[in-house]
């Protein structure tokens, strides 16, 4: 690990500034962080730990949505009450990840900033284009079976990690954010996360110095929620698939739906197309089949990802047909 | 190794298992080599280091973290606890005694991390904290079974494969047999 320099922050303000010089990163859980420190993927010159900032708390707003402190834990957020009752997609995604350990740690915020888990992004020997710019992509051609097969481009076909923001996707979050210059703003999780294009490296719109504060639930949508990761190992694996979702249906027919998914792209993936190809139809497999056609209408694969759309298709149905209590 | 950032130590003082230490540390320092190189606090192990395997379990204000994947430095006023505070050979901490009685272990590489880890995971349990295997997360209470110990226990590796007298061993201690 390369040396650098340590401060703990007391005061956001001053966070937000002392962040702010070259080489400088924040640090809170330290899970995702760390690791790639040991590895040199990431070489910060000075620390700024904002682990102890007041932003720790679950809160309820006026309009019956949460604000959750950006330094809460993934496992205090899964196991709060009203999140367990009103957002269970959000109780099930945060437990779906990570271990029983590394919940007690990561934070909220980290989460949404990790990185990928592309081998070759952790491989300081191979090519990475969001690792060392312009390098080139040793996973196009490469062993991609964990790859993207939506939203990917010829730079890049890294897939966000997080379970936890699929289901801030299909819950509208808004993330919010204080900037270096001390200005406070709110971005849609569905802005927050950027498609690789030509500059995998710069993976959202956080502006230089700026500190995800909280995350902002609107009130829960109606419908039964449900979260479901398909991986490797039955526990403690990353999602090759995973769907958010959240149906409402009216005597048999589907009132409103929202489908996201993980593991498929370079950010957390909303598909429009398969919540239009639901809403106003009768809840039934063949309407489900045909939103998840709908859903990876576009996906391309890479060679050793190819299953990943037909998983991604049946991965779909199957939530559906779960939440909308059917099959 | 080269750099332009100047290594500086900074000087942290510690709880660990009820002793406040005091330490002049390299801010890379992790917490796990913290407490085995500069406090010599050896039982807790260091397996994969990229917070993997579980190995490095220890509790910090009552709640299981992995040492390897957090700084030292990070930790002045946490109220730390390693095997070393659980119990002695003498007298053994429940989780400890269940393990030799079930034969939770072979070649015991892992077991400070399991027991440590199992004691924080009962916890959570008691607390009513849902898992993945809690079929409705929203219900208050947890039945504790097989299932759930295992999905709870899935950051910690053993490579013996003890995992069904692990297993046992946590049921038992669970059940109040060693209260």
């Amino acid at each position: 690990m390369r040396p650098f320099t340590y401060e703990r922050a007391t005061d956001p303000r001053a966070a937000v500034v002392a962040v702010s010089r070259a080489g400088a990163k924040f640090i809170s859980g330290g899970t995702n962080l760390l690791d790639l420190m040991k590895l040199e993927v990431e070489q910060p010159t000075h620390l700024v730990d904002i682990s102890r900032l007041p932003f720790k708390d679950i809160q309820e707003l006026p309009d019956g949505g949460l604000w959750i402190g950006a330094q809460a834990t993934n496992s205090d957020l899964a196991a709060d009450r009203r999140v367990r009752t009103r957002y269970p997609v959000l109780s099930q995604a945060l437990l779906a990840g990570a271990s029983g350990q590394l919940r007690n740690k990561a934070s909220v915020g980290g989460n949404l900033l990790q990185r990928t888990r592309c081998p070759y992004f952790y491989d300081t020997a191979a090519d990475c284009n969001k690792r060392t710019p312009g390098s080139g992509c040793s996973a196009i051609g490469g062993f991609n079976r964990t790859h993207a097969i939506l939203g990917a481009s010829d730079a890049c076909i890294a897939t966000h990690p997080s379970d936890m923001a699929v289901a801030m996707r299909a819950l509208e979050a808004q993330i919010e954010l204080l900037g270096a210059d001390q200005s406070v703003r709110r971005v849609a999780i569905g802005d927050f996360h950027r498609l690789p294009g030509d500059t995998p490296h710069v993976e959202t719109v956080l502006r230089p110095g700026e500190m995800i504060t909280g995350v902002v639930l609107p009130s829960p949508p109606p419908g039964r929620q449900l979260y479901r990761k398909v991986r490797d190992r039955a526990s403690y694996a990353f999602a090759l698939v995973s769907v958010a979702a959240i149906v409402a249906t009216d005597r048999g027919t589907i009132s409103a739906a929202r489908v996201a998914f993980g593991g498929v792209a370079h950010k957390p993936w909303r598909s429009v197309e398969a919540e239009a190809a639901l809403a106003g139809r009768p809840a039934t497999m063949a309407v489900f089949r045909a939103a998840a056609e709908a859903a990876m209408a576009n996906a391309v694969g890479r060679g050793h990802n190819d299953f990943k759309i037909e998983l991604a298709k049946r991965t779909l149905c199957r939530t559906l047909a779960q939440a909308a209590q059917v099959g | 190794m080269s750099s332009s950032a100047e290594t500086k130590t900074a000087e942290i003082a510690l709880t660990v298992n009820g002793r406040v230490r005091h330490l002049d540390l390299d801010p890379r320092t992790s917490l796990l080599d913290a407490l085995r190189e500069h406090l010599h606090l050896t039982g807790t192990k260091k397996g994969c280091d990229h917070g993997q395997c579980g190995a490095c379990t220890v509790l910090i204000n009552d709640r299981r973290i992995n040492s390897c994947l957090t700084l030292a430095v990070m930790h002045e006023g946490d109220d730390i606890v390693t095997v070393e505070g659980l119990g002695s050979p003498g007298a053994l901490a429940p989780m400890q005694a269940a393990f030799v009685d079930f034969d939770g272990f072979q070649c015991g590489y892992c077991t400070p991390g399991q027991i440590c880890s199992a004691i924080g995971m009962l916890a959570e349990v008691e607390a009513g904290w849902p898992s993945q295997a809690t079929a409705d997360v929203a219900s208050p209470r947890i039945a504790l079974t097989d299932a759930e110990i295992r999905e709870r226990m899935s950051g910690n590796l053993c490579r013996c494969a003890a995992y069904p007298n692990i297993i046992a061993a946590i049921r038992d201690v669970a059940k109040g047999g060693r209260g």
